[in-house]
C-alpha cells in the first residue's frame, strides 16, 4: 500500500474546499471497501477525505420520511427503534452487511457509492423510493437512487461532489418491504442474487410495488415493469409469480464463481417471489 | 486384559499455553522483530504456464529503500538428489524450483523473484518493478485433461513411472501404480449387484488462519537462524540447508507458535528466500505471505477424478472392487494418490481388489498434505457407491458396512494385514448412537452416513525431562504445538512420574536444543512425542530409584515406584521429597526419550449427518452432525473432541462450498477468504462427538492419533444425506447450491 494524505473536515464547506485542491481525492465513509481496495492496488489515490466528521452526513432522522446521512454507520440504522418500526427492511439490511465489527464502520453511503452490482443496500433503497442528496461547489442536486450507479464501480458523482444523504418518503401503514439475498453461507458473503421489494396495499389491492435486484446486471437493477404488473390486483400467488417472472426476465447476469447465468436467473424469480410474500405480510396483507 | 486406571490420562486440564494465547502474548512468526530487520516481498507469476525469457531487476533495485533483489540464479544449483520433506521423499530440484522458479513458471502464483527493503510497502512496490519477460504456454488444469496425449507438457524431463518401471515416455503422469488382490474381474462376474460411478473433486486448501511467514538472519560467521511457522522445524532446517547448500549444523530453526497447518505447513517456501535476502543484505529479513499468496502460492490438496466399482452378492457381502484414481499433483509430482489408493477400500474386507493410481501434474500450485491427504477424495467415491449398493439391496447402510468391516487380519490390496483395529467398533458405535435412530421429520431432509480410515504416521521424536528441586519437571520437546500437544505430551510424562500435569513445564524448543523430531503431522504428536515423553519419564524414574537406593542403602531393584511415591519395605518417599535431595545424591536428574515407532496403528472414523436441502435454491443446511472416532486412549478428551470437530468442519466445507475456482487460463478467481467460502461458525451445527477407545498395541498407553481420520467421512456422509433429502446423487465436490440445483433440474428432465 502506498502512502497517502488524509483529512477529516468538520464541515461541508471545508470538505468541498479540500476536494477542490485535490483532484485525485477519494471519499472515505466507513472505509470498509476503499481501504481494502487500496491495499489490493485496485484504487490509486494520494488523498483520502474522511467524511465521518461532517454533521450533515451523520444525520439519522425520521421526520417527513427518513433521512439517512451518507456516513451513518450501519449499526445505528440497524438499532434505531424508529427505523425498526417504520422501515424494518432497511434495519434488516443494515444488520446484513458484514459482521458486527464491519457494521460499526460501514455505511449505506459507502455501499451505494462503491457501486458494486452486488451491493445489499442499493436494491432495498430503490424499492423504498430513496433519493440521493448531492452537493458540489455548484450547489445541491437530487438524484433518484435507481439512477445513481452507472457501471460497476462507477456512479453519478462528479469530481468534487459529495453524497450527503438518502431520503426515503413516508410510508402508509399498509406498506411492507423486504430484501432477501442468496448466499451459500449464512453470513460473511457476497450476494449471488439479491431482491429488494416494496408493496403498498390499499383495501387488499396493490396500490404500488417496486422491485429491484442485485448482482444480475452491471448496476443494481430496478425493474419497474415487475412492480407495475401487480398494481390494481389482489396479491395472489399468480400475481406474485408473474411479477417474479418479469423480474427474472429483466436480469442480465454473468456466469462467475458465485453462480451461472441460468442459476442466477432462476434465483431472481425465487427471491423476488419470497421477498414479495414477506413484504405483503409486513403490509398487513394475507398471503 | 484389564483396563488400566490412570490418574492424569483422560482428564481435561487447562493447557499450558492457554494464558499466553488468550492474552495475545504468544509469539507467532509475524511477531518476530529483530534489530535492523528488513522486510521481504515475493514477485509471483501472473501466468499459469510460461517460459521465463528474461528477468530485469534494475528498476526494482534502484528504488530508494531497496536493499536486495534475488532470483533463482542467486541460489546454488548443485546436482539433484532426494530429500525427505517430512512425510516423504522428494527430489530437491522440485523443492528448489517451487521456492523460486527456474526457467519456467508452472502455475499462477509461482514465486519468481524476491526483494528486501526497509519496509513492507517499499518491498511490495519494488517487487512490482521487477520486469519479467514471459513466453506464455498453454496450460492444463485437470487430471483428465493433463493425461490426454496432446496435453501441454509441464516437465520436459518427466518420464512416467509405469507400474514401478521407467517407461521412457514423457508425459504429465509422473506415476501409474496398481495394487491387486485376488481377481476382481472374475469376482465381478459372480456379483449380484454391481455399482460403478465416476467422481470429481475440486482442489481445496487447508485454510489455516495464519499465513506463512519466515524471518531469517544469516550471521557473519555463516550461521543461519530461521524463525517461522512450521509443522516441522527439523524439516525446515534440513530442506533450507539443502537449498542453500550448507551443512545442517549451520542452520538453526526456531518454530514460533502456529496458527494452524493441517499438513500445509510442512513444505518450505519462503524460509530459504528470507535467508538468501539476509545473506545479500547482512541484515535479518522477514517475509510474510498475504492470504492471496497462501491460496495461490502454497500447496492445496489435490483435485481428483475417480472411478469406483464395487460388487456384492445378494446377502450384501462385498466380493469385488476396483478403483481408478487420478489425482492432480499440481506443478510438481507428488499428489497424495498413494495414500488415496491405500485408503480407498481400507474400511472393508474384500478378497478381490484392483486399484490403479495416477499422479498427474497440472498447472496449479504444487499440492501439499491436508489432513488424511488423499483419503477424503477416495472415501467420497467409495462411501457413495456403498450407499447406493445398500439402497439397491434394500439394506440398512450401517448393516452393510458392519457386515463387511475390516478387522484384525484383514489384508488390504496394497499389502499389509491389519493388526488390532477398530473399524467394527466405530461402526457399532455409529449404529448405537442416538443420532442414528433419532427421528428426522420434515420435508427435504435426509440423513447420511459414511466411514473412513487414515493410517497415521509414526516417525522419530525426542524429549528430555529434567527434575527441579521442588518436584516439578521441565519437559523439552520439538513438536510444534497445534492441537494442545504440549499438554497431551506433558500428561503422559505426569502419568509416569505420578505428579500433577501442572507440575510439568513443557517447552517447544529450536532445532539446536532437542533431538530430531519429525513433523507435527500424520496425527503423530500425541502418539510419538508422547511416547518419547513416556520413555524420558521412565528414564527419570530409573535414575530416581537409584538415588533412593543410595539414600536407603538398598538395591535399586528393590525400590518400588507407584502413584508418585518410592518405597522399599517400610520406607517411603514422594517424588517431591526425593527431588530436594538430588543435589546431595549425585547431581541433577535428566531423563531422555528418543523413539522411532515401527508403526502408528491407524484410526477409523465415522460421520452421521442430517441435512435439509432448499429445493428451490439447492442450498444445504447441516442440521445435525456427529463424528465418531477411535482414539485408542483419549489422553485429553477435550482435545480429541476438538480434533473431531475441526476435521468435521473442514470436511463439511470441502463437501459443500470450498473449491479453487479457476479461470480457463489458470488463474484462481476466488483467492480470498470471502470468496473461498469456508464454513463459518454460523454455517455449522454444534458437532457431536463420540470417542471410541480400542487400545493401540503400538503405544504404551494405547494412543492412536486422532488428527486426521475425522475429515475422511464427512463429504460422503453429506452426499448420502443430500440424496435422501433431494433425490439427487452428487458425484462432484463441492456440492454447492448451483450444482445441486442443476442436478435437481437434470432429474426433472
Amino acid at each position: 500500500m502506498k502512502s497517502f494524505d488524509y483529512a477529516a473536515p468538520r464541515s461541508l464547506a471545508e470538505a468541498l474546499r479540500l476536494l477542490s485542491f485535490h483532484p485525485r481525492a477519494r471519499l472515505l465513509a466507513g472505509g470498509t471497501d476503499i481501504l481494502v481496495q487500496m491495499r489490493a492496488g485496485r484504487i490509486d489515490t494520494d488523498f483520502l477525505l474522511d467524511t465521518k466528521g461532517i454533521p450533515e452526513l451523520n444525520e439519522l432522522k425520521s421526520a417527513d420520511g427518513l433521512t439517512i446521512g451518507a456516513a451513518v454507520p450501519c449499526f445505528r440504522i440497524h438499532e434505531d427503534s424508529r427505523v425498526r418500526s417504520k422501515y424494518p427492511a432497511l434495519s434488516d439490511v443494515a444488520g446484513l452487511i458484514g459482521g458486527t465489527q464491519i457494521q460499526s464502520r460501514a455505511t449505506f453511503g459507502g455501499n451505494v457509492c462503491n457501486a458494486a452490482p452486488s451491493a445489499d443496500a442499493t436494491p432495498i433503497l430503490i424499492a423504498q423510493g430513496a433519493t440521493c442528496r448531492i452537493i458540489g461547489t455548484g450547489g445541491q442536486r437530487t438524484v433518484p437512487i435507481e439512477l445513481f450507479c452507472t457501471a460497476p464501480g462507477k456512479n453519478v458523482l462528479k469530481q468534487g461532489e459529495i453524497l450527503i444523504s438518502f431520503h426515503i418518503p413516508a410510508k402508509s401503514k399498509t406498506t411492507g418491504a423486504q430484501y432477501l439475498r442468496f448466499i451459500p453461507r449464512n453470513e460473511m458473503d457476497i450476494a449471488v442474487v439479491g431482491a429488494g421489494v416494496e408493496v403498498a396495499l390499499e383495501n387488499g389491492v396493490v396500490q404500488s410495488a417496486r422491485i429491484a435486484l442485485s448482482a444480475v446486471a452491471p448496476v443494481p437493477l430496478f425493474v419497474p415493469a415487475a412492480g407495475d404488473s401487480m398494481v390494481g390486483k389482489a396479491p395472489s400467488a399468480e400475481v406474485i409469480a408473474e411479477a417474479a417472472a418479469i423480474a427474472r426476465d429483466a436480469a442480465t447476469p454473468i456466469s462467475d464463481m458465485r453462480g451461472t447465468v441460468e442459476y442466477r436467473r432462476h434465483l431472481c424469480a425465487v427471491l423476488t417471489r419470497r421477498a414479495l410474500e414477506a413484504a405483503i405480510v409486513r403490509a398487513g396483507g394475507k398471503n | 486384559m484389564s483396563t488400566p486406571t490412570y490418574s492424569v490420562l483422560g482428564t481435561r486440564p487447562i493447557r499450558h499455553d492457554g494464558a499466553d494465547k488468550v492474552t495475545g502474548r504468544a509469539i507467532y512468526g509475524a511477531d518476530v522483530h529483530l534489530t535492523g530487520m528488513l522486510h521481504g516481498a515475493v514477485l509471483r507469476s501472473p501466468h499459469a504456464h510460461a517460459r521465463i525469457l528474461r528477468i530485469d531487476t534494475v528498476k526494482a533495485a534502484a528504488l530508494p529503500g531497496v536493499k536486495a533483489v534475488i532470483t533463482a540464479a542467486d541460489f546454488p544449483q548443485g546436482p539433484d538428489r532426494i530429500v525427505d520433506l517430512g512425510e516423504g521423499d522428494t527430489p530437491l530440484s522440485y523443492i528448489r524450483g517451487n521456492v523460486l522458479a527456474i526457467g519456467k513458471v508452472l502455475y499462477r502464483g509461482h514465486a519468481v523473484a524476491a526483494v528486501a527493503a526497509t519496509n513492507a510497502h517499499i518491498a511490495e512496490q519494488a517487487a512490482g518493478l521487477i520486469q519479467v519477460e514471459y513466453e506464455v504456454l498453454p496450460c492444463v488444469l485437470t487430471a483428465p485433461d493433463a493425461m490426454r496425449e496432446d496435453a501441454p507438457i509441464l516437465h520436459e524431463d518427466l518420464e512416467t513411472t509405469e507400474l514401478g518401471k521407467k517407461s521412457g515416455k514423457v508425459s504429465n503422469v509422473a506415476v501409474h501404480f496398481r495394487h491387486v488382490l485376488g481377481n476382481s474381474e472374475e469376482a465381478f462376474a459372480q456379483a449380484d449387484v454391481v455399482v460403478e460411478r465416476t467422481f470429481d473433486t475440486a482442489t481445496v486448501h487447508q485454510g489455516y488462519i495464519e499465513p506463512h511467514n519466515a524471518t531469517a538472519l544469516w550471521n557473519e560467521d555463516g550461521r543461519i537462524h530461521v524463525w517461522c511457522s512450521t509443522q516441522g522445524s527439523f524439516v525446515v532446517r534440513d530442506v533450507t540447508a539443502c537449498i542453500l547448500d550448507v551443512p545442517v549444523q549451520r542452520v538453526r530453526v526456531t518454530p514460533t507458535e502456529i496458527g494452524g497447518g493441517f499438513g500445509g505447513k510442512i513444505p518450505v517456501y519462503i524460509e530459504p528466500v528470507a535467508a538468501m535476502l539476509s545473506k545479500k543484505t547482512g541484515r535479518p529479513v522477514k517475509v510474510l505471505m498475504s492470504r492471496r499468496e497462501v491460496f495461490e502460492g502454497t500447496g492445496p490438496t489435490p483435485g481428483s477424478h475417480m472411478t469406483v466399482k464395487m460388487g456384492v452378492d445378494k446377502t450384501g457381502r462385498m466380493i469385488a472392487a476396483q478403483a481408478s484414481l487420478a489425482y492432480e499433483a499440481g506443478a510438481y509430482p507428488g499428489a497424495m494418490v498413494g495414500p488415496g489408493g491405500m485408503c480407498v477400500f481400507a474400511s472393508y474386507n474384500i478378497a478381490n481388489v484392483t486399484i490403479d493410481g495416477y499422479d498427474v501434474v497440472v498447472n496449479k500450485p504444487s499440492t501439499a498434505a491436508y489432513r488424511a491427504p488423499g483419503a477424503t477424495n477416495a472415501a467420497f467415491a467409495t462411501e457413495t457407491v456403498v450407499d447406493e449398493i445398500a439402497e439397491k439391496l434394500g439394506m440398512d447402510p450401517m448393516e452393510l458396512r458392519l457386515m463387511n468391516a475390516a478387522k484384525e487380519g484383514t489384508r488390504r490390496a496394497d499389502g499389509p494385514k491389519y493388526r488390532r483395529i477398530c473399524c467394527v467398533e466405530v461402526i457399532e458405535a455409529m449404529k448405537n448412537h442416538p443420532h442414528y435412530s433419532a427421528p428426522l421429520e420434515g420435508p427435504n431432509r435426509g440423513r447420511g452416513v459414511a466411514v473412513g480410515f487414515w493410517f497415521n504416521a509414526a516417525l522419530p521424536s525426542s524429549c528430555t525431562i529434567s527434575v527441579n528441586a521442588d518436584g516439578s519437571v521441565n519437559l523439552v520437546e520439538g513438536s510444534t504445538d497445534i492441537g494442545g500437544t504440549r499438554t497431551s505430551i506433558a500428561m503422559q510424562a505426569a502419568e509416569v512420574l505420578g505428579i500433577a500435569v501442572e507440575r510439568v513445564n513443557p517447552t517447544v524448543v529450536d532445532t539446536d536444543s532437542v533431538g530430531f523430531t519429525g513433523v507435527t503431522g500424520g496425527s503423530r504428536t500425541t502418539f510419538a512425542t508422547g511416547y518419547a515423553a513416556y520413555e524420558a519419564a521412565q528414564d527419570v524414574v530409573r535414575q530416581m530409584k537409584e538415588r533412593v537406593a543410595k539414600i536407603w542403602e538398598v538395591e535399586a531393584s528393590a525400590v518400588n515406584f507407584e502413584k508418585g511415591a518410592f518405597s522399599a519395605g517400610e520406607k517411603s518417599m514422594t517424588f517431591a521429597e526425593l527431588s530436594e535431595k538430588l543435589g546431595s545424591t549425585g547431581g541433577p536428574v535428566v531423563g531422555r526419550g528418543a523413539v522411532n515407532p515401527r508403526s502408528a496403528g491407524g484410526s477409523f472414523s465415522g460421520a452421521i449427518a442430517d441435512v435439509e436441502v432448499d429445493p428451490e435454491t439447492g442450498r444445504v443446511s447441516v442440521l445435525r452432525f456427529t463424528s465418531i472416532q477411535d482414539a485408542g486412549k483419549a489422553i485429553h478428551p477435550s482435545y480429541v473432541e476438538g480434533q473431531m470437530q475441526g476435521g468435521s468442519a473442514q470436511g463439511i466445507g470441502w463437501a459443500l462450498n470450498e473449491e479453487y475456482y479457476m479461470s480457463p487460463d489458470g488463474g484462481m478467481m476466488n483467492s480470498s477468504l470471502l470468496d473461498y467460502r469456508m464454513p463459518t461458525a454460523l454455517d455449522l451445527p454444534m458437532i457431536d462427538t463420540c470417542i471410541v477407545e480400542v487400545a493401540n498395541p503400538n503405544h504404551p498407553f494405547g494412543v492412536r492419533g486422532v488428527g486426521e481420520a475425522n475429515i475422511v467421512p464427512p463429504p460422503a456422509a453429506l452426499a448420502n444425506a443430500i440424496y435422501r433429502a433431494a433425490g439427487v446423487r452428487m458425484n462432484r465436490l463441492p456440492m454447492k447450491p448451483s450444482a445441486i440445483m442443476e442436478a435437481i433440474w437434470a432429474k426433472g428432465n
